[in-house]
């Protein structure tokens, strides 16, 4: 942390190395709730990185003047603010959205993603910092959301609903098929256990894993060290105050 | 001088019995062997189609899975063939095969290998794949998928329907149509493909005892807590048979609840353990919404082996009780 960022790379650490919900683990009660269709899980993720976007720029850009003592409780009324206006935005304009994300939507308002990074982020970094940084972990977010979302509705449905508020297509549809799920139209069936609980926690560990793959393969490889910087007893070892290495 | 060449040196352990984890695997397929016979009686060859599709899916599982970890191979050890034999014993006949392999695959590379493979998992393989099942497929799992074909033209009574357990309820007693006692013993109901015939299961539990496999006090006080409550509860000697012999109790006993690796190591363990299991079983068949819970039972009280191990854990020869000291202490 201690080393500068550029602003690319604010961006883009929210994908996969720094990914809210693969690699933070935050925020893993909304997603393992509304990863049950595409079209919630990206819904619940656009309403959250809206939130974010706005509640980051907002605690940022009163850093300085929020009291350090209740910083928590001011986080949370600026949250609440812009969660209060996003549920009302869905509600107005996307109703089958609001049905579907039921209490999850004004839940963000505890989303540990968004008050993560107020206290990690936006308490220590500028306005457009951490603009950039609730952009890039909210599509991280929602990327992730998604994901897991294909998997689960594909599996244990059968179908996928390509749908944005409530304009699109299904899978099923794409195919004509009517009825009939893609798994039953190709001899199986749908695999119920991926839409209840133990398939969410399953496709969780699943993706995190493939994040943690790919997360140390992208990242540098591991410095080696060598000598006395790797010996566990280094700090109270004297061979090097006299000048020595030792045989290992 | 000729001393040296008698002794060897080296770490403890330095009492080694002969005894191999391949040869305690193939034991207990031998033992599985008679309900397999039994179950293709009852069921015809499917049944036998399916042990098959376990089996193979349930190996070559192991085998990918060690070698995408780059682990050494271990399907030498038969303890796949055991997991797989097992799964086909706790699925009905009806089951569609690519289920089966799902069912194999969950087993294998889920529950096993992926917490680090024999010795390490932390509940039953195959137990485990069963009720996954149960939740993937709900309409292959229960109530008419459970039918058997009556192939040698024997009466087979009650096998068109549901599971001997759908068939008892505290409240009505045994049904109209449901399989007699004798049905019941010799196997030729309706059920999951192994857990039929008490009897085959008993002639195979009989030969683990003897050849001391596994230690009679898990599948006695299980099978004999389950008697007593059912005879509290239904007041009914015949009810209380009709439990034991009916349903998957005689398969989960000697077979799934005395896996080395989810069951205790102590005597004292392995009674509270079978206990936990028997208290449970009977709860979900008498108040639950389910016919059967023996899967169940055994996942949670396998769960719970960790902790009954750390509360029966014996004290080390020559040590004093921890108990009496604190006492003394307390007095002064």
């Amino acid at each position: 942390m201690a080393e500068k960022k550029t602003l690319g790379q604010e961006f883009s650490k929210g994908l996969i190395k720094e990914n809210p919900v693969l690699r933070l683990v935050l925020g893993t009660c909304p997603t393992l709730a509304v990863s049950t269709s595409i079209e919630n899980a990206i819904g619940m993720g656009v309403a959250a990185t809206m939130v974010l976007i706005c509640s980051n720029i907002v605690i940022s850009a009163l850093r300085k003047v929020i009291p350090n003592k209740v910083r928590i409780p001011c986080y949370i009324v600026v949250i609440a603010a812009f969660v209060t206006m996003v549920q009302l935005l869905v509600k107005a304009f996307a109703p089958s959205l609001d049905e579907g994300l039921g209490i999850y939507l004004p839940l963000i308002v505890v989303n540990c993603i968004i008050l993560g990074r107020a206290e990690g982020f936006a308490n220590k970094n500028g306005v457009l910092a951490s603009a950039i940084d609730g952009i890039g972990m909210g599509v991280g977010f929602t990327i992730a959301l998604t994901l897991m979302a294909a998997i689960r509705e594909f599996f244990g449905s059968g179908n996928l609903t390509l749908k944005v508020i409530g304009y699109g297509t299904t899978l099923k549809d794409i195919f004509h098929l009517g009825e009939t799920d893609i798994l039953t139209a190709i001899g199986l069936e749908p695999i119920l256990i991926f839409i209840l609980a133990p398939g969410g926690f399953f496709t969780f560990g699943l993706l995190m894993a493939c994040a943690n793959k790919l997360a140390e393969s992208k990242g540098k490889p591991k410095a080696e060290l060598k000598g006395c910087e790797a010996c566990p007893m280094a700090a109270t070892c004297g061979m090097k105050a006299e000048g020595k290495e030792c045989a290992e | 001088m000729e001393l040296n060449n008698k002794l060897t040196v080296s770490a403890s352990p330095h009492v080694k019995s002969a005894e191999t984890t391949t040869g305690i695997m193939l034991d207990v397929i031998i033992a599985l062997l008679p309900a397999g016979v039994a179950s293709v009686f009852v069921f015809g060859i499917r049944a036998l189609l399916i042990i098959a599709v376990s089996v193979i899916s349930c190996v070559l599982a192991e085998f990918l899975s060690r070698k995408a970890m780059k682990r050494d191979q271990t399907i030498g050890d038969l303890s796949a063939v055991v997991t797989g034999i097992l799964l086909a014993y706790n699925l009905p006949s009806t089951i569609p095969i690519w289920q089966v392999v799902f069912g194999a695959i969950v087993a294998i590379v889920v529950v096993k290998q992926m917490f680090g493979g024999i010795g390490q998992n932390f509940v039953n393989p195959a137990l485990l794949a069963r009720i996954v099942l149960i939740s993937a497929f709900p309409a292959r799992m229960s109530a008419g998928a459970f039918v058997g074909t009556n192939v040698v033209g024997w009466d087979v009574d009650g096998v068109t329907g549901a599971t001997p357990m759908g068939l008892i309820s505290l409240a009505d007693g045994i049904k109209d149509g449901a399989p007699s006692l004798m049905h019941l013993f010799i196997g030729t109901t309706a059920g999951c493909i192994g857990e039929v015939s008490a009897l085959a299961l008993l002639l195979g539990g009989i030969y683990l005892i003897i050849r001391k496999v596994i230690s009679p006090i898990i599948p006695c006080v299980y099978i004999g807590t389950v008697a007593l409550i059912m005879l509290i509860a239904f007041g009914d000697v015949n009810a209380m048979l009709y439990e034991v012999l009916g349903g998957g109790l005689m398969i989960g006993a000697i077979f799934m609840a005395t896996d080395y690796t989810t069951s205790p190591i102590t005597d004292k363990g392995k009674v509270i353990y079978a206990l936990g299991c028997a208290l449970i079983t009977c709860l979900i068949r008498l108040f639950g919404s389910l016919p059967e819970g023996v899967s169940f039972s055994i996942i949670i009280m396998n769960i719970l082996v960790p902790h009954i191990e750390n509360w029966t854990k014996p004290t080390i020869f020559g040590t004093v009780k921890e108990k009496k000291e604190k006492k003394e202490a307390a007095a002064e």
